[in-house]
């Protein structure tokens, strides 16, 4: 999938994945997509619900060898 | 700049104590929906910490300055982040919970039952996270452990402090809410496994059969432990009278509830089993019995000090499980509308057949969340 930014959040833990992914969507325009990697287990249930209440739109998730994967479309 | 922690230790006393506590939750809210830390006298918010990135204002007008308040989050990082930001904002008494609802999850605080015949004593670790309870019999400087948790050392530590040796690790029936310790333990201390035969026909390991018959004798023929086929939970399901006083139920029998016979995947099969457990086989047993289960789902189940315990002559009385005189209403209680599975069931019982070894990080996250062994009636 396209996006125009990748942030790369392996191996840090709970709360750092949102605050990063949180200044990285900042950082974009409306409608554009920022991908997201990270390990934490947390993250996933988290960004889910995180994207929600900031209106934005998660297009896609994926889990592959403990790495997860988020495809964010800002609002 | 570093804020005041608070260990599960510390909150479990303020719990069994009846202590007034106040959480803020930062978890997101299916999680904080799923399981929470309950009590009598705890007041919990939810506010998911990705909210309070930028201020803590919405939440701040609920709470006071002097107050004291514990920030709680699933591993502890994120509740350090909020508690620093209301110490930032003025507030005195705040703390993290190290180690966050998973550590939370692996508390267990003994709690002394009764003495024993002879100098025998009976302990409850009540697991208060995820409601679960396990015993420990002592006697003539023998244990045995039933349903023990995965956390062992906590056992061993406590065997050694009373001095005595563990000889028996018996579970009620195969496990599908944790990870039973009871195999794990029994080869560190060389030690015997018990397990009911029936519900350990898929097992790939030896054990020591739990049959109805064949007591268990801890320490020298002081105190008896006698198996009762109580069938239901699962088919092998086994029910435990320790001295003739002690009724330890496993997942058949709770204080407010009543096991579910689902989580094998055969409610249909047993739901008869579980009736006639409970409308009969149970109602042969003396009513002066204490039962001791396996389990609670609220905190109003905990008593003093943190027990929980009934007399079974009370529970044929008040447990709403056990006033269903239709057997087609209970059926149908038991096997519809149920609540959801315990979290990875079916691999928590994969690991407890032996069939899968997961690390010990994924057998913490799998065992996140309330047991939820019990249907409400």
């Amino acid at each position: 999938m396209e996006s125009t930014k990748v942030l790369d959040a392996k191996g840090l833990a709970c709360p750092m994945p949102i605050v990063k992914t949180k200044k990285s969507i900042q950082e974009l325009n409306s409608g554009e997509v920022l991908e997201v990697h990270a390990t934490d287990k947390g993250a996933k249930s988290d960004i889910a619900a995180w994207v929600k209440s900031g209106g934005h739109e998660l297009l896609q998730d994926t889990e592959e060898d403990g790495v997860l994967k988020f495809w964010i479309k800002k609002a | 700049m570093s804020v005041k922690t608070i260990t599960t230790n510390e909150i479990a006393n303020k719990i069994v104590n009846n202590k007034e506590t106040t959480i803020l939750d930062v978890r997101n809210t299916d999680e904080f929906d799923d399981w929470k830390i309950e009590g009598g006298n705890v007041h919990v918010i939810n506010e998911p910490y990705f909210n309070l990135l930028d201020g803590i204002e919405d939440v701040e007008d609920k709470l006071g300055k002097d107050q004291e308040i514990i920030v709680i989050c699933a591993k502890g990082g994120s509740s350090q982040m909020v508690a620093e930001m209301f110490d930032e904002a003025g507030f005195t008494d705040v703390y993290s919970l190290e180690g966050g609802m998973k550590a939370w999850s692996e508390h267990l605080e003994p709690t002394k039952i009764a003495d024993l015949n002879g100098d025998g004593s009976l302990y409850q670790f009540v697991r208060l996270g995820k409601g679960c309870l396990s015993y420990f019999i002592e006697s003539d400087g023998e244990a045995a452990i039933v349903d023990t948790n995965r956390m062992i050392d906590i056992y061993e530590k406590f065997a050694e402090e009373k001095g005595v040796q563990i000889k028996h690790l018996i579970d009620t029936h195969l496990h599908a809410d944790h990870i039973s310790g009871g195999r794990s333990l029994a080869e560190k201390v060389d030690g015997t496994y018990n397990l009911p035969p029936k519900d350990a026909t898929e097992v790939t390991f030896d054990y020591t059969p739990l049959e109805e018959g064949n007591d268990i004798v801890v320490g020298n023929t002081t105190v008896k432990v006698q198996p009762i086929y109580s069938p239901g939970h699962t088919i092998g399901s086994t029910s435990l009278i320790i001295d003739d006083q002690y009724l330890l139920t496993g997942d058949i029998l709770f204080v407010e509830s009543i096991g579910r016979p689902d989580l094998a995947g055969k409610a249909e099969d047993w739901v008869g089993d579980l009736r006639n457990t409970l409308y009969n086989c149970y109602k042969e047993l003396s009513n002066d019995l204490i039962v001791l289960p396996a389990h609670f789902s609220f905190s109003s189940e905990l008593g003093e000090g943190g027990q929980v315990s009934a007399r079974l002559g009370d529970l044929y009385e008040k447990n709403s499980g056990l006033q269903v005189d239709d057997e087609e209403e209970f059926r149908s209680m038991v096997t519809d509308n149920l609540p959801p599975q315990p979290n990875a069931y079916e691999e928590i019982r994969k690991t407890n057949m032996g069939k899968v070894t997961p690390d010990n990080e994924e057998q913490r996250e799998m065992e996140i969340g309330p047991n939820r062994c019990a249907v409400h009636g």
